[in-house]
């Protein structure tokens, strides 16, 4: 890919962002924190290929740190999201019963 | 070695769908209701690309021979190739991401909703860590990235990618682990100012730009080494002089920024999944630092040049006599909040240093059993994070529907019977509307005073808020000071409710 076309994605993807993030209700705040933390760990693919890769010991060995530090952080932020977002769960039920709907 | 050649087509479309899936996965968390559907799109996104780089960068060793072809009597020689996977490679990597992602679950199962801001401080650290990790090892085997250029030099176009990644994620790194100590109380939430920090932070980073500008002239490891340590330096002088109280905008701006790394590595290795999720990230950062600025009504600028709520002698503090104020005891806050109709709950910082949220909503159902309205409030900026309280509430079980944002509630405290604030100061002090030479003027607070009856619960009179400013609200008529922590009132609350 040339870089005019990157550039392009690069772009586009930030006014998506953009919108998408301003519809975030404030409520989920915290865990789209979170989650944008999972999802930034997608640089392990950037890891994955060093540490795949044959020709210098020296880049196999930061690859393989990047992919146990990035998946610290992609387990981590996926399931701590998925943790705080049962939270919001729990409570339609109660919350029904308790305001006496 | 196959990591050459361009990735094949199907990779390209399934690094693309894991970039839309990370879309959903955003778009998801408009609601509460589809919020868990949002978070799967996200780790199906997350599965694919690992899966898709997996198979398509096999660590296998080539074993090239010679053999002959023999076609219409012609006799060709050609050279065969054979992958052979290399399962020692194979199984690192494996167990790399195993280590990690163990830990990375163990944490998440562990750690309680209050320190969810230092957590987070923490995971930006290793996003920041691992582009700086990506970046180095991208400059020791470029062509495993496929980026050398003519003479096996990298692409000068790379170099800059490669750079400014390295220094953002280095920045990330250490402003985050900064960020980490002073949410975690490993080290003092005041900030700490440096002389002339602002010539030396201006000077660094112009110095390190000016790096990256040479790094296209020279690919030498002596100049990347520079701008990482640089970078390192940077991230560290960045956040120490911002105090405790600018946190939720650090925290913001580090999301940010961990964003902007990843897209910056995703320029240099032509990744549309890390473009994608980079830009994602790195716009949903800086629109919750804007939130949370524009909740503080301080500017950016100023919350980066760091220094708040450094000195609290200054302004009000040292005209601060003892002013009469009334102090009750949880049996008349009990009394009063059982006659109350409608109660509107506060819960700011000190609620969740408390751990105050169970009893709290205890006490709602008590107040809820007694026919009472009961609705909670919650300013953009209560807390450490975007959203902490929310998450603190949603954990103790309180209805969302029941949790309203500043702007949606604050035209109804002149219905209230009960303003009952709970571990919040600052966000509730009408210096902000009244006194231009307070540094929190302009911040929209709550209209407590406009509550029949004020319960301000306090850990003691001695302390103020983290702007450091008095709050006339602990001397109105209508307020009455609960000085005890915060769980212990509140439970002692319960107590006589009963």
């Amino acid at each position: 890919m040339d870089f005019i076309s990157i550039l392009s994605i690069f772009v586009l993807a930030c006014f998506v962002g953009y919108y998408v993030v301003w519809s975030v209700t404030p409520a989920l705040h915290t865990p789209l924190m979170a989650v944008t933390n999972a999802i930034s760990s997608v640089i392990i693919v950037g890891a994955l290929i060093a540490s795949a890769a044959a020709g210098s010991a020296g880049s196999k060995w930061l690859g393989l740190l990047g992919v146990v530090l990035a998946s610290v952080n992609i387990f981590g932020g996926f399931a701590v999201t998925a943790r705080m977002l049962a939270m919001y769960k729990k409570k339609d039920k109660p919350a029904a019963k308790e305001s006496g709907k | 070695m196959i990591a050459h050649a361009a990735p094949p087509a199907w990779a390209l479309l399934a690094y693309l769908a894991s970039g839309v899936l990370f879309i959903l996965a955003l778009r998801g968390l408009s609601s509460p209701a589809t919020s868990r559907a949002g978070n799967r799109f996200g780790i199906i996104g997350m599965a694919l690309a690992i899966v898709t780089t997996l198979v398509t960068h096999i660590p296998a060793a080539l074993y090239s021979g010679v053999g002959v072809e023999v076609d219409n009597g012609l006799i060709t020689p050609f050279e065969s190739f054979a992958f052979v996977p290399d399962y020692v490679a194979i199984f690192e990597v494996l167990a790399a991401i195993a280590i990690g992602g163990t830990i990375g679950w163990v944490i998440a199962r562990r750690i309680k909703m209050t320190d969810m801001p230092q957590l987070v401080a923490a995971f930006h650290s290793l996003v920041g860590m691992a582009a700086v990790l990506v970046g180095w090892a991208a400059y020791l085997n470029p062509e495993a990235f496929g980026i050398t250029g003519a003479a096996g030099l990298i692409e000068p176009q790379s170099r800059v990618e490669m750079g400014l990644g390295i220094a953002i994620g280095a920045i990330t790194f250490s402003g985050s682990v900064i960020a980490f100590l002073k949410l975690a109380g490993k080290m003092s939430g005041a900030p700490i100012l440096l002389p002339a920090r602002h010539v030396i932070n201006l000077g660094t980073l112009a110095g390190i730009l000016i790096l990256v500008g040479y790094f296209t002239q020279d690919q030498s490891i002596a100049v990347i080494a520079l701008i990482t340590a640089l970078a390192f330096a940077i991230g560290f002088l960045l956040i120490i002089p911002i105090g405790g109280a600018d946190m939720p905008v650090v925290v913001s701006m580090l999301n940010s920024y961990s964003g902007w790394a990843a897209a910056a590595m995703g320029f240099t290795l032509h990744n549309t999944a890390m473009i994608i999720t980079g830009a994602l990230v790195g716009s949903s950062g800086a629109i919750l630092s804007y939130i949370m600025c524009k909740a503080m009504n301080r500017s950016f600028i100023s919350v980066i040049a760091g220094g708040f709520g450094a000195d609290a002698s200054v302004g009000s503090g040292e005209a601060r006599e003892q002013r009469p104020y009334k102090q009750g005891s949880a049996d008349d806050a009990a009394f009063m909040l059982e006659q109350a109709e409608k109660v509107i709950i506060i819960p700011g910082y000190g609620m969740a240093v408390a751990q105050a949220q169970h009893a709290l909503r205890e006490m709602a159902d008590k107040l809820k059993e007694k026919g009472v309205e009961v609705k909670y409030a919650i300013h953009p900026v209560a807390g450490r994070m975007p959203g902490h309280m929310n998450v603190l509430l949603a954990e103790a079980n309180v209805p969302y529907d029941e949790v309203f944002e500043l702007e949606d509630i604050n035209s109804e405290f002149s219905q209230a019977d009960v303003a009952f604030i709970i571990g919040a100061n600052d966000v509730v002090n009408p210096a902000a509307k009244t006194d231009k030479t307070s540094p929190i003027y302009g911040m929209p607070v709550f209209d407590v005073g406009a509550a029949k009856q004020i319960f301000f619960i306090k850990r003691s009179m001695g302390g103020v808020g983290y702007a450091g400013v008095d709050n006339d609200v602990f001397y109105l008529d209508q307020t009455m000071m609960l000085l005890s922590d915060a769980k212990k009132m509140v439970e002692e609350i319960v107590k006589a409710l009963d």
